[in-house]
């Protein structure tokens, strides 16, 4: 029997939320590493039961957690649940080393700091884990500061892919006020050399060889908060989306504006239309539909909540600047949330379902491609992210 | 053996309960509790120190025999009572609300 699997990451610790076919009874575990920021958890494509977990702490640093078993147990890679000799259990797993080896890293030492200033990078945490498709073992880390990872064991060790910041533009990539993170990683499906990521403050970059060069693709963009609104680097994008079966489509949730890019990326142009405001955290795309698109527009960048009090999903299905408002099941008055951007998730069953996470506790759902809404929960901690896994 | 008392975050980690004990050979100073501290729970490295640079995390202090001993050179030997095992070596998160 079909189902669903919501993996939701909160300021607070992970939540599982598991769902029929049908996505109206849900089964709800958690907290899990309770009392830690999880910034990010998913599954791996190519084996659901595999898990991966972003756990952080101000206090503690990084951790990575993994599952063999759908969420029921953890481990900390690099031994997990095994023991020592002596009973003790093993397992390291937050060891990100920036690379600033001769021979890979093209050594870069520093970027744009707040006051102006080159600053060193400063690993703070993980932001987004982007499983392979293919192998469980494989899986990307974009971390703040800004730079990429990968690891091909399972979690235990890894690697920077240093030609991310070492291509010549890193440094004038500097930090918004969330930090200097790299939290979107799309891997091609049909190209498995081709890697898009995105960086908030510097752009979207790609590379066609499998993460080891990097060109920027930010040619399109304007950006007013920065003194060249349309310079190569510099620029805050939110998140990017691809439909899998046309993957040199991208779609942009920036800053400000709504964007879209028919060439993988080398040009960009506004699809923001009549959008009520273009400004918000996160974007996604239809399962079945590559020209249907969902954002949720906030109010500003000075108003981190949706406008006029009314949670709003906006749906494209044009590709763009014709958006229609999907409010049924919504709060229409008094809603004062935000939605990050690594929180809305879309499954593959049919219709698709779609998921987002508000700051304020709430996980909604809606069984048919965004018509209708239901919270799944209502009080959990502030949502950091949301992640949906379709199981057979 | 010395004994450390850990934040509970740490304890869970560590899958642990309670004090840990550790077998410190040599001087006992704060570097060498911690290294014996991760090298019997390796899944505590990077998370009281720095991988790299081996500094503390700001946000946790070391005390012990009611004393502050966070700015203390770590390898500056600890209390006799802490290396008798009389009293705990502490580490500790800093309060914070939200």
């Amino acid at each position: 029997m079909s189902g669903v699997r919501v993996l939701v990451g909160t300021r607070k610790g992970a939540f599982i939320l598991t769902g029929d076919g049908k996505r109206k009874q849900w089964k709800v575990s958690g907290p899990h590493f309770a009392g830690w920021e999880i910034y990010h958890m998913k599954g791996s494509p190519a084996d659901p039961t595999r898990l991966y977990a972003s756990q952080t702490s101000g206090w503690f640093g990084q951790i990575i957690q993994r599952s063999c078993d759908a969420g029921k147990t953890w481990e900390t890679p690099g031994g997990g649940m095994g023991k020592t000799p002596d009973g003790m259990p093993t397992g390291e797993s937050n060891k990100f080393v920036y690379d600033t080896s001769p021979d890979t890293g093209k050594p870069l030492t520093t970027h744009q700091f707040y006051d102006g200033t080159q600053h060193p990078w400063e690993f703070k945490r993980v932001w987004h884990l982007e499983p392979s498709l293919t192998d469980p073992d494989v899986v990307y880390a974009g971390v703040e500061d800004a730079g990429l990872f990968r690891t091909t064991d399972g979690g235990k060790t890894w690697q920077e892919l240093a030609g991310l910041r070492g291509h010549g533009t890193g440094p004038k990539w500097q930090p918004g006020a969330g930090g200097m993170c790299l939290h979107t990683i799309l891997l091609d499906p049909k190209n498995p050399r081709r890697i898009y990521v995105a960086i908030s403050a510097a752009g979207a970059f790609r590379s066609d060889d499998g993460g080891t060069s990097w060109k920027p693709i930010n040619r399109g963009l304007h950006s007013q908060y920065i003194p060249d609104p349309t310079a190569e680097v510099g620029h805050c994008v939110h998140r990017i989306a691809l439909h899998r079966s046309r993957p040199n489509v991208l779609f942009m949730q920036k800053h400000w504006d709504v964007m879209r890019s028919d060439d993988a990326g080398d040009s960009w142009r506004e699809v923001s239309g009549d959008l009520p405001t273009d400004f918000g955290f996160v974007i996604d795309v239809h399962a079945h539909e590559p020209e249907t698109v969902y954002v949720l527009p906030i109010k500003s960048d000075s108003e981190h909540y949706v406008p006029d009090g009314k949670l709003r999903v906006y749906r494209s299905r044009k590709g763009g600047n014709e958006w229609e408002a999907l409010t049924k099941g919504l709060p229409q008055q008094d809603c004062y949330v935000n939605v990050l951007r690594d929180a809305m998730a879309i499954d593959s069953l049919e219709p698709c379902g779609v998921y987002f996470g508000t700051t304020g506790g709430q996980v909604y759902a809606s069984a048919d491609a965004g018509d209708s809404w239901a919270p799944i929960v209502r009080d959990l901690p502030a949502v950091l992210s949301v992640e949906v896994q379709t199981l057979a | 053996m010395i004994r450390v008392v850990l934040p509970p975050h740490l304890r869970a980690l560590a899958q642990v309960k309670g004090e840990v004990t550790l077998d410190v050979p040599g001087r006992v100073t704060r570097g060498a509790v911690l290294d014996a501290l991760e090298a019997r729970y390796p899944m505590l490295r990077g998370t009281i120190r720095d991988h790299v640079t081996e500094r503390r995390r700001p946000f946790l202090r070391f005390f012990a025999c009611e004393r502050d001993l966070t700015h203390d050179a770590p390898d500056a030997p600890l209390p006799e009572a802490v290396a008798s095992g009389a009293e705990p070596f502490l580490v500790i998160g800093a309060i914070a609300g939200g």
